[in-house]
């Protein structure tokens, strides 16, 4: 696992069918929609979040899942809306708020995999994401201290 | 997903076009979740206002409040008519108070749009309750029954004290309940899931308003999304205190149920709020750690001068109303403070019946609704430090608004107000 180029292979379930692929964006920490990210911009703006003015928009967003408002599905559909979506979700923990929000970005995503993505991916690597086949594709970008 | 006769025949269109995408998006989502199939509802709380630029400038590029509602309340790029709905629905907070519109700096256009809008929604039988409290102006859902509602702070209420039924649905899944009177069977609705997770034993005594707003918010801290088991609690809270107890621990973390034993009805012993599991963890709060979450709380107050004090997150009650006149009566707001207060317009309408309005307009404060300051982004001009007995909306402001945020009691409050300075803290 030590060289650059070594593909890591996860495998989940579909949540939104769609193949994307782009680099990763990780957080361990949950993300709220309304008053948590700027939905013009794609941009984390909680007041504490380790991403804070960080954007999405593009990324693969990989996290361990949704806090916060009722407004996390509306804050996400605008992202869509302005063109700043994630390119795809990866996530840990399903609540109504991350399904019907990854639902209505229809950016490709899944959840449920057989190794935790958040110990596999670090934010940089390139990532592939088939949910239609329920597969995640990492390229690392650094070589691995593992 | 299994889908009944009458469900199909919606998804397929039998009842429309706005019905078929109704059905379409709470299949993808029922999918998305893992859910085996829709439940009825006839009890939604919803938000499908527009009173925001974008959405004015949307609704006249695309086709009116029709494209509106099928883009944002049935994720369907394609413009359909809607239809009346078929569930009850209560319509959640607002962007602005269209009756004091001037005061939160919102143009004549954007009322005289919005009223466009309220026209339609009224119209289709969308109650304009306007308010974060369905329960506090007469949607109090019985004990079981499956409902959809938005707004995280009503929907830990719902769930943890009413003991009905309802995930945190989000703006299109309850469009989509409203035209159906379906939502997917998942989460809540479901007995297994509403047992506790984790055990919080409290250990100091909590007793006012904000002792709740911060137990809430160091729980939703601590356990997340998780269903968290309360004991220790000595004196039974009254509504308001359950209110700001629930919204906090939602804005904190994502608790969207909760069981205070002895006194939430899922609860009454601890067995019956653990069922047959075991606590994941057990964690304990005492008085080290509430002034520990006091000031994480109060991270972003650095400044002692206050040039802004908001009530109502969520929005007040009543009884907090009243409570707000015996601190207020016969004093003065200070000439570089302002006081507002939020609550449900038929509160106020109530407060105008009592008197209240006057004896807090004559202290120079003033009574708003449908809204809040988060909501609104509206604030006083020039305002940089806000005071709030709410922890939800303390949370929420510096990261909206950029600006700093104390809070404390509501007596505390109201001396800022009045003096023009915060001098709160744990007495």
């Amino acid at each position: 696992m030590s060289d650059a180029m070594t593909k890591i292979i996860l495998r989940g379930r579909c949540v939104v069918p769609g193949v994307s692929e782009g680099e990763a964006l990780v957080t361990g920490q949950q993300i709220s929609g309304w008053g948590g990210i700027d939905s013009r911009t794609g941009t984390i703006v909680e007041t504490r979040h380790e991403l804070r003015d960080i954007s999405f928009a593009g990324k693969v967003l990989v996290f361990p899942g949704a806090k916060g408002s009722s407004g996390w599905s509306n804050a996400f559909h605008l992202t869509r809306t302005f063109g700043v979506a994630p390119a795809a979700m990866l996530f840990n923990e399903m609540t109504t708020k991350v399904a019907l929000g990854a639902v209505v970005t229809r950016a490709p995503c899944m959840t449920d995999f057989d190794h935790n993505p958040l110990d596999v991916i670090e934010t940089g690597d390139w990532v592939r994401v088939d949910a239609d086949q329920g597969v995640v594709e990492i390229t690392k970008r650094l070589p691995s201290q593992a | 997903m299994k889908l009944t006769a009458q469900e199909k025949a919606m998804f397929d269109g039998a009842q429309g076009p706005a019905v078929q995408k109704a059905m379409d998006l709470l299949v993808r989502y029922g999918r998305a979740l893992g859910a085996e199939r829709l439940v009825e509802t006839n009890n939604v709380v919803a938000s499908v206002s527009a009173t925001t630029p974008f959405m004015r400038d949307f609704a006249r590029q695309n086709g009116g409040m029709d494209a509106v509602f099928s883009q944002f309340s049935l994720d369907s790029d394609e413009v359909v008519k809607i239809p009346k709905i078929k569930a009850f629905t209560t319509h959640t907070q607002l962007g602005f108070d269209p009756e004091q519109a001037a005061r939160m700096g919102v143009d004549e256009e954007a009322v005289h749009f919005f009223r466009k809008g309220e026209a339609f929604t009224t119209g289709l039988g969308i109650q304009a309750t306007n308010t974060c409290t369905p329960y506090q102006v007469g949607n109090i859902p019985t004990r079981g029954e499956h409902c959809a509602w938005m707004e995280s702070s009503a929907v830990v209420y719902c769930n943890s004290v009413l003991g009905a039924r309802t995930n945190t649905e989000g703006r299109e899944s309850v469009g989509a309940a409203m035209l159906t009177g379906r939502i997917p069977y998942w989460g809540y609705h479901l007995d297994e899931n509403r047992l506790g997770t984790h055990l919080i034993e409290v250990a100091t005594p909590i007793e006012s308003t904000a002792d709740w707003g911060l137990l809430g918010y160091w729980i939703g801290d601590k356990v997340q999304e998780k269903v968290p088991v309360v004991t220790g609690i000595g004196k039974t809270p009254n509504l308001a205190r359950l209110k700001h107890f629930g919204a906090s621990a939602s804005s904190s973390g994502g608790v969207e149920m909760y069981h205070i034993v002895g006194i939430t009805p899922e609860a009454m012993t601890l067995e019956q709020a653990f069922g047959q599991r075991k606590p994941t963890e057990v964690f304990r709060f005492d008085a080290r750690e509430k002034q520990g979450i006091l000031d994480k709380l109060n991270s972003t107050g650095k400044d002692t001068k206050v040039d802004y004090v908001m009530l109502g997150c969520p929005h007040y009650s009543m009884e907090q109303l009243w409570e707000l006149t015996q601190l207020i009566e016969g004093r003065q707001v200070h000439p570089d403070c302002e006081l507002w207060i939020f609550t449900p317009r038929s509160t106020k309408a109530l407060c105008d019946q009592n008197g209240f309005t006057r004896i807090i307009e004559a202290a120079g404060g003033h009574i708003l609704s449908d809204s809040c300051s988060a909501m609104s982004r509206a604030m006083p001009k020039g305002t940089r430090v806000v005071a709030m007995d709410s922890a939800k909306q303390t949370h929420y402001l510096p990261a909206i608004l950029g600006v700093q945020a104390w809070f404390g009691s509501t007596a505390d409050c109201v001396e800022a107000a009045c003096t023009g300075r915060w001098q709160g803290g744990l007495k």
